[in-house]
């Protein structure tokens, strides 16, 4: 297959700059994959489907019937980020989440932020994902956020935004390390050529933090919790697990007794120390939070404010998830780092204001319209692909709840080449790289691109048909 | 420094169980078919009519009669391969097989689960036509798939306290299947006094045994077939693997392998259970058995057998209260 008929078309392309020759850093790749025999690459593809199937690296679809599970969409073309381009994220992912954590730490503290006007309280107070059961609350290294998956985007300029932080639950990184494995299968010469910097240290990166949040313990027992084989990110949970050679538990694997955690074995109870969990804040103990929750412990979290447990990621930090107190992080940057943020925020109108709530409401054809606490691509409207209904529909929620919606200027996100029948197209994609918090930061080098496989769709998210890519970072002094 | 082996969660003890357990169920249930279809083969017209008894070996008759009426081939291959609805289908068996497997990927290897991923993606394509293209080929590689799957269990995972709880449950559904058979033929195919020793006994009986895959270490061993001696081998024999005693035996060694209480004592009432089952048929005589009713031997078999199966449940996987100690 050939480039030659591919087109930018407008946008910012991450392989072909606007003139159709290739970025210097993809030219190997471009090489490589135009002197593949016709009909070569597609046979690829095929194969890294079925593998993906046969390996059942599915994920399950909610609304559909029970069971339903599909492969995630995987295209071959990796997505490539120079070596300059990614220390400039780097940079700005740990400056990032660094403040992140000072501010979510001054929230279920003193509100230093608060009491200064940097952000007002009612913001705060009004947010969902606000969690007053934790304030007082000290977790090790005041680390709140220990495995974040932020979304990138880049828009027609070139320039990386932050769209999201996914603080709370962010899934997508086994993907990363499974398209990785299909990849260096298929481009071996490529990745010997190019010196792409490796992601399959990341299990051993995770288990080394979830461990040392265990102060004090010499043989802390780390455990991974998962809601059960109905969520839709299962596959990761135990691959996970398996990766990390922790065990899998479920809620109701886990019993708290004379304030410690400790899992049912066949031979007795045994003491859990840390619980990477990947069930909501909501869900995980109804003594506390949810009372219907049937995926929780009850009294978990009685055991993690006494210090018997440590809990990843740490329960409330979601509060700096909501959509609404995002539009705040450059302020919360300059507040905590004295810096201004090295990755910008996408601008973003706050319904709850009059002026933009106003302006929003005149340019819902124009603009992306979100919801204050929602993932996944649900609650949302893509203005310039919506319909008459659709707008008039989301005025009314907006004036109904105005603390409820943001909007944000419709990006032009970024296109990769993409094979689609027998030949490419360009696809809009994002990036979610993956940063872990301890002690200190470390962020993978690499990450999921995601892919919205519909022509023209600017929506990426998995439950909306979106794919994904290998992302290669290159290692400095490589072709970059 | 020997590092301490990590403990088993309750849960997946329970889900290997019963993956185990729902493949053997799915092979077995092939057997049946399998075989049943090959006995109308060799004996055209006089059999017509015999899919109800293997109906009657699942035990879930008065469900097939409401649910399918008559018992043409067409019905029963349908109920038992691929009906959704009933839990013990090879469709059911391979789904819930599956769904065990899935809730407990991270212990199991990447192997077995692709090997029941195929079994799955296997069925699921089959079970869109009505009944198999070809019986004998359908139930081939259901059994080759299962085979398979316990060829790989047995040698890419470490033989530790899971392993063992997989052959826990292979083994006492293989003691019930193989008894269930038996029972089958016994009653429900009686031959009048004048049928016995002709070809048409002879060869339901060697059906039987190869619904088992035993025809060939039988004949091996007794030469003649002879109900007597046939009842004698599926129940007691002591080598071949799908007799009753040898399962019962692997079984009752696995779970003392698993609470490493010796063999001959017990330490829970699993344990209890299934060593008075072991001793009855190590030392069990097929004269006595026949004379106290074979029927009657197989009812009290089946009810010790579902004790063990609630005892095990008891003793490894119930969600035990808190602080309780693992015998309460």
């Amino acid at each position: 297959m050939r480039f030659s008929a591919y087109r930018t078309e407008s946008f910012y392309d991450e392989m072909f700059q606007d003139d159709g020759t290739p970025r210097p850093h993809v030219r190997l790749l471009v090489d490589t994959i135009e002197s593949l025999s016709d009909g070569h690459l597609l046979r690829y593809q095929h194969a890294a489907e079925r593998l993906l199937l046969q390996m059942g690296i599915t994920f399950n679809v909610y609304g559909d019937s029970a069971g339903a599970e599909r492969i995630f969409p995987f295209d071959l073309i990796p997505r490539i980020i120079a070596a300059g381009e990614w220390q400039h994220i780097e940079r700005g992912l740990v400056q990032r989440i660094h403040a992140l954590n000072a501010f979510i730490d001054d929230i279920y503290h003193d509100q230093k932020i608060l009491k200064d006007g940097v952000i007002p309280a009612e913001v705060i107070l009004s947010a969902a994902s606000y969690r007053k059961q934790c304030h007082g609350l000290n977790p090790p290294w005041r680390v709140w956020c220990h495995i974040t998956g932020t979304d990138l985007v880049r828009d027609r300029d070139g320039r990386f935004y932050v769209l999201e932080d996914n603080l709370r639950v962010p899934s997508g990184v086994s993907y990363v390390l499974e398209n990785r494995e299909v990849l260096k299968r298929i481009f071996p010469a490529v990745f010997e050529g190019l010196l792409v910097r490796p992601v399959n240290e990341y299990p051993s990166r995770l288990l080394e933090m979830l461990e040392s949040l265990a102060l004090g313990e010499q043989h802390p027992r780390v455990v991974l919790l998962t809601p059960g084989i109905y969520n839709s990110a299962y596959f990761e949970h135990s691959y996970l697990a398996q990766q990390m050679g922790v065990q899998l538990v479920e809620g109701r694997d886990l019993v708290v007794s004379g304030g410690d955690v400790f899992m049912r074995t066949t031979k007795g109870l045994e003491r859990v120390h840390v619980i990477y969990r990947r069930v909501d804040d909501d869900f995980m103990d109804p003594e506390v939070f949810r009372e219907d929750s049937m995926l929780g412990v009850p009294g978990l979290m009685a055991a993690y404010r006494a210090g018997r447990v440590a809990l990843a990621n740490a329960p409330g930090n979601g509060v700096a998830d909501d959509k609404v107190i995002y539009a705040y992080v450059p302020d919360m940057i300059r507040y905590y780092e004295g810096a201004d943020a090295i990755l910008p925020n996408v601008p973003t109108y706050l319904c709850y204001r009059d002026a933009d709530r106003q302006y929003v409401l005149e340019h819902l054809d124009q603009l992306v319209v979100k919801s204050a606490n929602e993932s996944g691509g649900y609650g949302m409207l893509v203005g310039p692909h919506s319909t008459q209904a659709e707008r008039e529909e989301f005025a009314v929620r907006i004036q109904a709840n105005p603390r409820n919606y943001v909007a944000q200027p419709t990006l032009a996100l970024s296109r990769v080449p993409t094979i689609v029948d027998d030949h490419f197209e360009g696809r809009h994609v994002d990036l979610r790289p993956y940063v872990l918090c301890g002690r200190e930061i470390f962020v993978l080098p690499g990450g999921l691109t995601r892919v919205a496989m519909k022509k023209g769709s600017l929506v990426v998210n998995s439950s909306q048909g979106g794919g994904s890519k290998d992302t290669w970072v290159l290692a400095p002094g490589g072709q970059s | 420094m020997i590092t301490p082996a990590q403990p088993l969660l309750s849960r997946v003890a329970n889900a290997v169980y019963w993956m185990a357990r729902y493949i053997e169920r799915a092979e077995n249930v092939a057997r049946f078919l399998d075989v049943n279809h090959n006995l109308m083969l060799d004996l055209p017209g006089v059999f017509s009519s015999q899919w109800q008894p293997i109906i009657n070996t699942t035990g879930d008759r008065e469900l097939f009669a409401e649910r399918y009426g008559e018992a043409t081939q067409q019905n029963v291959v349908r109920f038992l391969a691929f009906d959704a609805e009933y839990p013990n289908s090879i469709y059911s068996c391979i789904l819930a097989a599956r769904e065990n497997a899935r809730s407990v990927r991270e212990t199991i290897s990447s192997e077995m689960w692709q090997q029941i991923n195929s079994l799955y993606l296997m069925i699921t394509a089959e079970a869109r036509k009505t009944v198999p293209e070809s019986l004998p080929e359908f139930c081939h590689a259901v059994r080759m798939g299962c085979h398979l799957f316990e060829g790989i269990t047995h040698s890419t995972v470490s033989h530790n306290e899971a392993w063992y709880f997989t052959s826990v449950g292979r083994r006492l559904e293989r003691a019930d299947k193989t008894t269930r058979v038996l029972d089958v033929k016994y009653f429900i195919l009686l031959p009048s006094v004048a049928d016995v020793g002709t070809p048409f006994d002879d060869a339901q009986w060697s059906a039987l045994l190869k619904s088992v895959s035993g025809f060939e270490m039988y004949r091996k061993k007794y030469g003649r077939i002879a109900p007597d001696r046939i009842v004698e081998f599926l129940l007691l024999d002591g080598e071949f693997p799908r007799a009753v005693r040898y399962s019962i035996g692997r079984a009752d060694q696995a779970l003392h392998a698993i609470t490493g209480t010796p063999r001959g004592g017990f330490s829970c009432a699993s344990e209890q259970r299934i060593g008075l089952l072991r001793s009855e048929l190590d030392f069990a005589r097929v004269e006595a058995i026949l004379e106290g009713g074979l029927h009657e031997f197989f009812d009290a078999l089946q009810t010790k057998m579902n004790t063990i199966d609630e005892c095990i449940g008891n003793d490894f996987f119930a969600q035990r209260p808190e602080g309780a100690g693992i015998w309460a």
